[in-house]
C-alpha cells in the first residue's frame, strides 16, 4: 500500500512538471497558466539599470514584463515584496555539477604506457572531445542548493578530466521541476585544460609543453581530417568538428598557463574562454593583446597566520603581495578594458564566494561591471543572451530577491527563483526592538539594550554608563513603550515612547533626571558589516622581491678607464672606455667624451661581454616532455617562467645570455629557448630576436633509462639510440618529399590529391634536414658521440654542438673534422657510470684540437659563477686566460650563432656587459654591473639595498595581516611553496 | 684461459690501479723561498719549511734555515699551506653515485652510532685520488641517512688501505636534528609546501629517552648493546658529537638538550641560520662546520650572496669555522673545497682566516691539532706547494705535496687520460 502511494507520488510529479506531449493515466491533463509577480521591488533588469518600485511578471517560467506601470492579469499570485531588489540570476561557465568524476585508473603497473588505450578515437587518451557530460549527469540537488545560496541560477557543467574534455551541459537549478526543463543545452560548451585525464596512464603527454603541442597537433589534424584526407574515421575529431561553433572553456590554474593557453588559442584561431588563476593583475597588457574573455575564480588568499614566527621567516613577499593584491584583481582587469566572467569554482562556500565578491566591489570593480560577469557576460558568451542573464520579456525567470543591494555587506539573498521556481534561501528576520541604543539624557551618556522583546512579558532592559550598569524597567504593552532609568545617585529618568518597528531609533517623550519634561531619542547602534580595505602595496617587475618598481630603461652609458677584455683581436686592453648607446656598444677607446652618458668609473675594474650560458634550465616551467622517444614538437619558448628568481641571481653572477634546454630524458628532446635575461620583461620580451632556431637532442645513461628501472621503452641501449635517430631523420625525409611533391602540385591537381597531414614534430626534424633548424646534443661517451656524427653525416647534416660530452677529448679530432662544437663541465664526474672517465682536461684538449668549446652549466647554482668554471680551464690543461674567458662568452655565442651580436665587446654589438670589481676570473671577483641591451639590469648595490626594502614592505604587509587577523578574517598556515630545480633528468 | 691471461696483458697500464702510495719519507727535505701560510692565521713571506721522519723540524724564514738537509726544494716564489681538510665527506665511501653497487655511505636503519665508517673507506678510490691535485689531503669520512649516522674518522689521502690512512678513527658521533619543519613529497601526490613537522616533540622525545638510556647504560649495564657502547665518547668527552642541523631554532634546542642530557662536546654541522644564535655559540665555544657556498639561497627574498655572507658572519662573531661538504655530487665535489673557502674570502672573511677553515680550525674541531692543521715545528709535515693562491681556481696548481713527510704522487687516474689524449690529438 505504501509503495504504491509513493508511487502514486512520484508519477504526479512526474506528470506536472512532464513535457507537455507526454501521456497520462492518472488522472487530468492540466495546464498552468497562472502568472505569478513581485511588486514594490527595486529591479536591476540588467546591469546598469535599476528601477525602483518596479514590478516583475512571469508566466511558465518566463518574464512576461519587468518595469513599472504593469498591469497585471486577474490570475496573478502576487508577492509584496517593498524593499527587496531583485537581480537576474547569475550564471557560472565552469562547474561539475551532476557529472560523475572520472575514475582514476588504479592498475598502475610497473612500465611506463605508451599506447593508447581507447580504439575508435584520437591516438591520445587524453584528449576526450568524444565525451558528453550529458551521459553522465544526474541533477545533483545538494550542491544546486550551494550555487543558489551564491545567487546562481544557471550553470554549465562538465566532467574536469583530460585535456580535451569533451562538451559540457547548461543546467537550471531549479529542484522543482525534471530535467526535461533542467537541461536548457545538452551540448553547450567544450572544455579544455592541460592536465591529462585520470582514466589513462597513456605517458604522452608528461608536461605543459607536451600538452601545448598536443593541442596544436589536434587542431591540424581536425583541419585536415575536415578536408577529407584521412581514410579512417576519428570518433574525436569527429565530435571535436561538431564542436565548432560552441564556446570553448580552458581551465588553466595557474597565472603562467593562463597566458600558455591564450597563446595555443590565438595559435589555432580560437578565442578560448579562459579560466584563470586569480594573479591576472600581474599581466593585464599581455592579457590585454591575446584578448581571450577571461572565467574568474574569485579565491583570494586568506591571510598568513602571523602567529608562527619561525614559519611566517619563510613566506616570500611574493607570497605575501598576493594576499594584499588578490581583491583587485577584478577591477584592474576591468580598467585594463579585459572582458570576463565570473565563477565560483574555486570558491570554499556560498559564503565565501559572496564575501569575495563584495571584497572585489570594496576595492574597486564597479557594480555594473560585477553584476555583467555574474549575468550578462557569461550569458552572451553562452550565445544565451535572449534568455539569460537579463530580466525582460521572454528570457528565463531566474531571478534573486535580496534584502539590500547585492554589493553592500550583510545583504542577504532572500530567495532565487529558477524557471519561476521559488526557491528560498534565506528568512527576513522579523523585526523587532532588540538591539543597542545610544542615548543621552542630560549630560549622561548611555547605552541601552533591549532583547526578547517579542514577548510583553519577557522584554528586558540593560542601561550601563560606561563600565556601569544603571538600575532600569521596561514595559511594552499595545505598542507603548515604558522605561524607568535610575542614577547611581538616586534620581530616576521616566521615558515614553511608541514603538515604529521601520524607523532606526525610538523616540517619544519624558522626565529626566531632574524631573524636567523632555523629548528623547534614541539611536540604534547598528552592527556595522563593513570589509577593510588594505593599502594595495605596489607591483613591481617581477612581482617579487628583486623585481622592479619600474622596468629598467636604455642608457647612454660610459665606463670610464677599464680593464677591457674584448674577445677580439685587441686582448685584453687597459684604461678604456666604453660608450653604450640605444642598446649597442658604439665607441671602445680611450679619453671618449661624455657627453649626455652616465659615467661609470671603472678604474681598477674589468669590462667584459656578457657570459653566455649554453645549457641552461633556469626560467622554465618545464623542461622534458618525456612522453615519448621524441618531442620535436615542444619547445621551451612555450613554458618559460620571466619571474624565475634564478635570472635575477644569474644576473649576479654576470650572465646575460642563456639558451634554455629540454631535458634529456628522450633521444629527440625539445626545441630550445635562447633568451635574455631580462629581469622583468614578459616571457615573449626575454627571447633573444631572430636567434637561429635549436633543438636539444640526447644520448646514453638518460634515454636509455638506466637509471630509473624503467625497462619497456625502445631503447634501452646505445644500440637502439641510433636506430631512433636513423627511423626518425628517416621519416622526416620522406615526410619533407611528400610535402615538397604536393606543394609542386598545380591547384586543380591539388584539389583531387590527398594532402599529407602536417605534423609538428615531423616539420621541426625537417627543418633540421634543411638546415634551419640546430641541433645541441647532450652527450657522454665516445661510441655514442662518434655514431650520432655518422648519422648526421648519412642525412647531410651535422651536429652543431655536443653538450655535456664528457669524452669528448677522446674523439676531439674527429668532432673537428665533423665541425661540431662541445660545450662540457669544467670539472663534474663521477655521479653516473658514463661520467667515469670525465676529467676536467677535457674542454682543454678539445680546444687544442680545434674544437669551439665553452663551458657551461645545466645548474641553478654553477650558472652564476660561470667565470670561475672558466677560469678552471686556466688550471686544467693551461688554457690562456684570455681564451678561457672566451669559454663563457664568445665561443658559446658561436655556438648559438650569435657571435654577430654578442660574445665580444666591439662597436656594433649588442650592449651586454659585465663590470667585475676584479679580474673576471678570479675568485674573489663579483659582478658589479650587468647590463643588457644596454640597460642595467643587475647593480650590486641595488641588490643589498633590496634586502631593506623586502624587509621593510614585508614588516607592512605582517602589519595588514595582523589586523586582519584581529578583525576576524580567516587565516591560512604560512606555506612555503617548494622552487623546484631543473636539471636535464627532471621529468617533466 | 690462455684468452683471460691475453686479455690481462692486453689491459693498458693505467687501468690496473690507482697512484701507488708514497713510501715513508727516509730523507730530510727543506723547501726554500715560499710564501708560508702556517694555517694558524700566520703567513711568513720569503720562508723556508723543513721536515725530517715525516715531521716538520723548521718553520721560518728562509734566511734562517739550516740547511743540513738530504734533499733542498727550490719553492721559487710558491705558495705553501698545511694539508686541507675536508669535513663531512664522503670521500671513499661511494664511487660512482648513481651505481648503487658502488654506495656505501648510508646504512640502514635510524640509530647506529657503531657503524663505522672507516672500514669502508676505499683508499683505492679514483675520486680520493682526484682530490689531492687539488691540496685536500685529509678528510673526515662521514656516513649518511638515519638520525644517528654512525661514526666518521678522520683520514689521511694516500695509503695502501683504510687501516693505513687512519688519521683518528671513530672521531665523532653525526647526529642528524629533527626538522620542526617538513615538505611533502610532491612526487607522491603530498603538498610540497613547507610546514610544521608535527611529529618533531615527539622525535625529539624519542632522542631523549635514547640519550638517557645510553647514558645510564654506561655505568656498565650487561649484556654488551653495542650502540649504546659506541656512544660512551659522547658521553665521557672523547668523541665530539656533530648535530646536523639548519635552523635556528634546531640549533638552539639541539645545544640546550644535549648538554642536558650528558653530551661533552659538540659541533654544527650546517648552521645556515647560526648567525641568528651567536651568543649561545660563543657562551659555549661550539664550532660551526658550515656548507660549501656553491649553492642557492633558500628563499627568493634571501641575499643573492646569503650563502657566502656566512662565513664572515660567523668568523667575525669569533667562532671556530671549518667547512663541510654535504649536498649534490659531494664526493666529486671535496677538490672543489679551497674554492668554498675562497668564495668565503671573497666575502668578508680574511684571507689567512679562510686558510685556517680549511686547516687549523677543523684540525682543532677533530682533536688532531697537536700533529696536524698548522705548520709549525714537531707537527706532522702534511702540505703542499702551489704555484699562486690555493683559494683561486687559475692559481691552484701544485707541484708538491706531502703527507706526513711522504711526497704523494699528484698523478690520476684523470691526469693519465688527460696525457694519453693529449698525445693523441697533438
Amino acid at each position: 500500500m505504501r509503495n504504491s502511494l509513493l508511487g502514486v507520488a512520484l508519477l504526479s510529479t512526474f506528470i506536472l512538471s512532464a513535457q507537455s506531449y507526454y501521456p497520462t493515466n492518472l488522472g487530468t491533463k492540466t495546464a498552468e497558466n497562472h502568472y505569478q509577480a513581485v511588486t514594490g521591488v527595486t529591479l536591476h533588469p540588467r546591469p546598469g539599470q535599476s528601477i525602483s518600485n518596479a514590478t516583475l511578471l512571469f508566466q511558465k517560467g518566463k518574464v512576461v514584463q519587468a518595469g513599472t506601470n504593469i498591469t497585471l492579469p486577474k490570475n496573478t499570485v502576487i508577492r509584496a515584496m517593498k524593499g527587496m531588489h531583485v537581480y537576474p540570476s547569475f550564471i557560472d561557465l565552469y562547474s561539475t555539477l551532476g557529472v560523475q568524476k572520472a575514475k582514476s585508473k588504479n592498475t598502475r603497473g610497473r612500465s611506463t604506457q605508451y599506447k593508447r588505450s581507447q580504439e575508435g578515437g584520437y591516438w591520445n587518451d587524453h584528449i576526450l572531445s568524444n565525451y558528453k557530460a550529458v551521459t553522465d549527469y544526474a541533477y545533483d540537488s545538494k550542491k544546486a542548493k550551494t550555487y543558489r545560496e551564491a545567487g546562481f541560477g544557471v550553470v554549465s557543467t562538465h566532467r574536469a578530466d583530460g585535456i580535451h574534455r569533451g562538451t559540457g551541459l547548461l543546467v537550471a537549478l531549479t529542484d522543482k521541476k525534471s530535467e526535461n526543463d533542467r537541461i536548457l543545452n545538452q551540448s553547450a560548451a567544450a572544455y579544455l585544460s592541460f592536465d591529462k585525464s585520470k582514466q589513462s596512464n597513456q605517458s604522452y603527454p608528461s608536461s605543459v609543453m607536451g600538452a601545448m603541442a598536443l593541442l596544436r597537433q589536434l587542431h591540424h589534424d581536425a583541419t585536415w581530417y575536415a578536408a577529407g584526407n584521412s581514410t579512417q574515421i576519428d570518433l574525436d575529431i569527429n565530435a571535436l568538428l561538431a564542436q565548432k561553433k560552441l564556446p570553448v572553456i580552458f581551465d588553466a590554474k595557474n597565472k603562467l598557463n593562463v597566458l600558455r593557453a591564450a597563446k595555443v588559442s590565438s595559435d589555432v584561431g580560437s578565442n578560448w574562454i579562459i579560466k584563470a588563476s586569480g594573479q591576472e593583475y600581474e599581466h593585464l597588457s599581455a592579457l590585454k593583446k591575446y584578448g581571450n574573455t577571461l572565467l574568474l575564480p574569485l579565491n583570494f588568499p586568506k591571510a598568513f597566520d602571523t602567529k608562527d614566527e619561525g614559519l611566517l621567516d619563510q613566506i616570500t613577499l611574493r607570497q605575501m603581495r598576493h594576499w594584499n593584491q588578490a581583491p583587485s584583481n577584478p577591477a584592474k582587469l576591468a580598467q585594463a578594458g579585459i572582458p570576463f566572467a565570473i565563477t565560483m569554482a574555486e570558491s570554499k562556500s556560498s559564503t565565501a564566494f559572496l564575501k569575495h565578491l563584495r571584497q572585489a566591489v570594496a576595492n574597486g570593480l564597479s557594480e555594473e561591471k560585477a553584476l555583467a560577469a555574474l549575468t550578462t557576460t557569461p550569458a552572451q558568451l553562452l550565445g544565451e543572451s535572449e534568455r539569460l542573464g537579463v530580466l525582460k520579456s521572454g528570457a528565463w525567470a531566474n531571478f534573486i530577491v535580496t534584502s539590500a543591494p547585492i554589493f553592500e555587506p550583510g545583504t542577504q539573498i532572500l530567495a532565487n527563483y529558477v524557471k519561476g521556481q521559488y526557491h528560498k534561501i534565506n528568512s527576513t528576520k522579523p523585526k523587532s526592538l532588540d538591539g543597542r541604543y545610544q542615548l543621552t539624557i542630560g549630560n549622561d551618556s548611555l547605552e541601552l539594550m533591549i532583547s526578547k522583546s517579542s514577548t510583553a512579558e519577557n522584554i528586558s532592559l540593560k542601561v550601563t554608563q560606561g563600565k556601569d550598569k544603571w538600575e532600569s524597567t521596561i514595559g511594552l504593552e499595545n505598542q507603548q513603550l515604558e522605561i524607568a532609568i535610575t542614577q547611581p545617585g538616586g534620581a530616576v529618568a521616566k521615558l515614553n515612547a511608541t514603538v515604529n518597528l521601520e524607523e532606526k531609533s525610538l523616540k517619544g517623550s519624558g522626565t529626566d533626571f531632574e524631573g524636567s519634561n523632555i523629548n528623547w531619542e534614541a539611536q540604534a547602534i547598528e552592527k556595522k558589516k563593513s570589509i577593510t580595505v588594505y593599502d594595495a602595496v605596489p607591483q613591481t617587475y617581477p612581482n617579487n622581491g628583486f623585481g622592479f618598481a619600474k622596468r629598467p630603461q636604455q642608457e647612454k652609458l660610459l665606463f670610464k678607464n677599464a680593464t677591457v677584455w674584448t674577445n677580439e683581436a685587441a686582448g685584453i686592453v687597459e684604461n678604456t672606455d666604453v660608450l653604450v648607446d640605444q642598446g649597442k656598444i658604439v665607441a671602445v677607446g680611450t679619453n671618449l667624451s661624455d657627453t649626455g652618458a652616465s659615467v661609470i668609473d671603472a678604474t681598477g675594474k674589468h669590462l667584459t661581454s656578457g657570459i653566455i650560458d649554453e645549457h641552461s634550465h633556469i626560467a622554465a616551467s618545464s623542461i622534458n616532455e618525456g612522453g615519448q622517444n621524441s618531442s620535436a614538437e615542444v619547445t621551451i619558448e612555450d613554458v618559460l617562467d620571466p619571474d624565475d628568481i634564478d635570472i635575477y641571481r644569474n644576473l649576479g653572477g654576470g650572465v646575460t645570455t642563456i639558451q634554455i634546454l629540454h631535458g634529456s630524458a628522450n633521444p629527440i628532446g625539445g626545441r630550445s629557448a635562447i633568451i635574455k635575461l631580462k629581469w622583468g620583461e614578459t616571457a615573449e620580451n626575454l627571447l633573444f630576436p631572430k636567434a637561429d632556431p635549436f633543438i636539444k637532442f640526447a644520448l646514453g645513461e638518460n634515454v636509455k633509462q638506466s637509471n630509473w628501472g624503467s625497462y619497456n621503452r625502445f631503447p634501452q641501449t646505445r644500440m637502439g639510440v641510433e636506430q631512433v635517430f636513423v627511423d626518425y631523420f628517416q621519416r622526416a625525409k620522406e615526410y619533407g618529399a611528400a610535402w615538397t611533391r604536393y606543394n609542386k602540385l598545380s591547384s586543380r591537381q591539388k584539389r583531387t590529391a590527398k594532402k599529407p597531414r602536417y605534423d609538428i614534430e615531423m616539420e621541426t626534424l625537417w627543418e633540421i634536414l634543411r638546415g634551419d633548424r640546430f641541433i645541441s646534443c647532450h652527450s657522454y661517451v665516445q661510441s655514442e658521440i662518434n655514431m650520432l656524427m655518422k648519422v648526421a653525416e648519412r642525412f647531410g647534416i651535422r651536429i652543431n654542438t655536443f653538450t655535456h660530452i664528457l669524452e669528448g677529448y677522446k674523439v676531439a679530432d674527429k668532432m673537428a673534422t665533423h665541425g661540431a662544437a662541445g660545450s662540457t663541465f669544467s670539472d663534474w664526474w663521477a655521479y653516473k657510470y658514463e661520467v667515469k672517465d670525465a676529467i676536467p682536461y677535457n674542454g682543454a684538449i678539445m680546444h687544442r684540437a680545434g674544437v669551439n668549446v665553452a663551458f657551461n652549466s645545466d645548474d641553478a647554482e654553477m650558472s652564476r659563477r660561470l667565470n670561475q668554471e672558466a677560469a678552471k680551464a686556466v688550471k686544467y690543461g693551461g688554457i690562456s686566460e684570455e681564451e678561457a674567458w672566451k669559454f663563457v662568452t664568445l665561443n658559446p655565442a658561436k655556438m648559438l650563432h650569435l657571435d654577430e651580436r654578442v660574445g665580444s665587446i666591439k662597436v656594433g654589438k649588442d650592449a651586454d656587459l659585465v663590470l667585475w670589481s676584479d679580474h673576471p676570473m678570479s675568485i674573489y671577483t663579483k659582478a658589479e654591473k650587468t647590463v643588457v641591451d644596454g640597460i642595467v639590469y643587475y647593480d650590486a648595490e641595488r641588490a643589498k639595498n633590496q634586502l631593506d626594502v623586502i624587509a621593510k614592505e614585508k614588516a607592512v604587509l605582517i602589519e595588514q595581516m595582523k589586523k586582519a587577523q584581529k578583525n576576524g578574517a580567516a587565516t591560512q598556515k604560512p606555506k612555503n611553496p617548494v622552487k623546484r630545480e631543473f636539471h636535464c633528468e627532471t621529468l617533466d | 684461459m690462455k684468452n683471460i691471461i691475453s686479455l690481462i696483458f692486453c689491459l693498458p697500464l693505467w687501468l690496473v690501479a690507482q697512484q701507488t702510495p708514497a713510501p715513508p719519507q727516509s730523507q730530510s727535505i727543506l723547501i726554500q723561498d715560499v710564501t708560508a701560510h702556517l694555517g694558524n692565521g700566520t703567513v711568513i713571506e720569503n720562508a723556508a719549511i723543513g721536515f725530517a721522519e715525516g715531521l716538520l723540524t723548521y718553520v721560518g724564514p728562509a734566511s734562517n734555515a739550516p740547511t743540513n738537509y738530504d734533499k733542498i726544494i727550490a719553492g721559487n716564489g710558491q705558495h705553501a699551506y698545511p694539508g686541507f681538510i675536508g669535513m663531512n665527506t664522503t670521500l671513499g665511501l661511494i664511487e660512482i653515485d648513481a651505481v648503487r653497487a658502488t654506495n656505501d655511505k648510508d646504512e640502514l636503519g635510524a640509530m647506529l652510532p657503531h657503524v663505522r665508517s672507516a672500514i669502508a673507506y676505499n683508499a683505492e678510490s679514483q675520486v680520493v685520488e682526484s682530490v689531492r691535485p687539488n691540496g685536500v689531503l685529509m678528510a673526515q669520512v662521514t656516513p649518511r641517512g638515519g638520525r644517528i649516522s654512525g661514526s666518521s674518522s678522520v683520514m689521511q689521502l694516500d695509503a695502501w688501505n683504510w687501516e693505513d690512512a687512519l688519521v683518528k678513527a671513530d672521531d665523532g658521533i653525526h647526529l642528524r636534528w629533527p626538522n620542526p619543519f617538513q615538505r611533502g613529497r610532491w612526487w607522491l601526490g603530498e603538498d610540497p609546501n613547507l610546514k610544521r613537522n608535527k611529529e618533531y616533540d615527539k622525535e625529539v622525545e624519542s632522542l631523549a629517552t635514547y640519550f638517557a638510556t645510553a647514558k645510564a647504560y654506561q655505568v656498565g649495564s650487561k649484556p654488551k648493546h653495542l650502540p649504546y657502547a659506541a656512544m660512551a665518547g659522547v658521553f665521557d668527552g672523547s668523541k665530539r658529537l656533530y648535530i646536523h642541523t639548519n635552523g635556528s631554532q634546531q640549533i638552539e634546542e639541539s645545544i640546550t638538550k644535549l648538554m642536558e642530557w650528558g653530551a661533552q662536546k659538540l659541533a654544527i654541522v650546517g648552521g645556515h641560520q647560526a648567525p641568528q644564535q651567536l651568543e649561545l655559540l660563543q657562551k659555549h665555544n661550539i664550532p660551526v662546520i658550515i656548507p660549501r657556498p656553491h649553492r642557492l639561497p633558500s628563499n627568493e627574498d634571501e641575499a643573492l650572496k646569503s650563502t657566502f655572507n656566512l662565513g664572515a658572519q660567523l668568523i667575525d662573531a669569533g667562532l671556530t669555522v671549518a667547512i663541510e661538504m654535504s649536498g649534490r655530487m659531494e664526493t666529486m665535489n671535496t677538490r672543489n673545497l679551497p674554492f668554498y673557502a675562497g668564495s668565503f674570502a671573497a666575502y668578508g672573511v680574511p684571507y689567512e682566516k679562510a686558510v685556517a677553515m680549511l686547516t687549523a680550525n677543523p684540525a682543532s674541531i677533530l682533536g688532531i691539532d697537536q700533529e696536524v692543521g698548522s705548520l709549525e715545528v714537531g707537527k706532522k709535515a702534511t702540505l703542499f706547494l702551489s704555484q699562486g693562491d690555493a683559494l683561486d681556481m687559475r692559481t691552484n696548481i701544485l707541484s708538491h705535496a706531502f703527507i706526513e713527510g711522504r711526497s704523494i704522487s699528484l698523478e690520476s687516474h684523470q691526469t693519465q687520460l688527460w696525457k694519453r689524449y693529449s698525445d693523441k690529438v697533438n
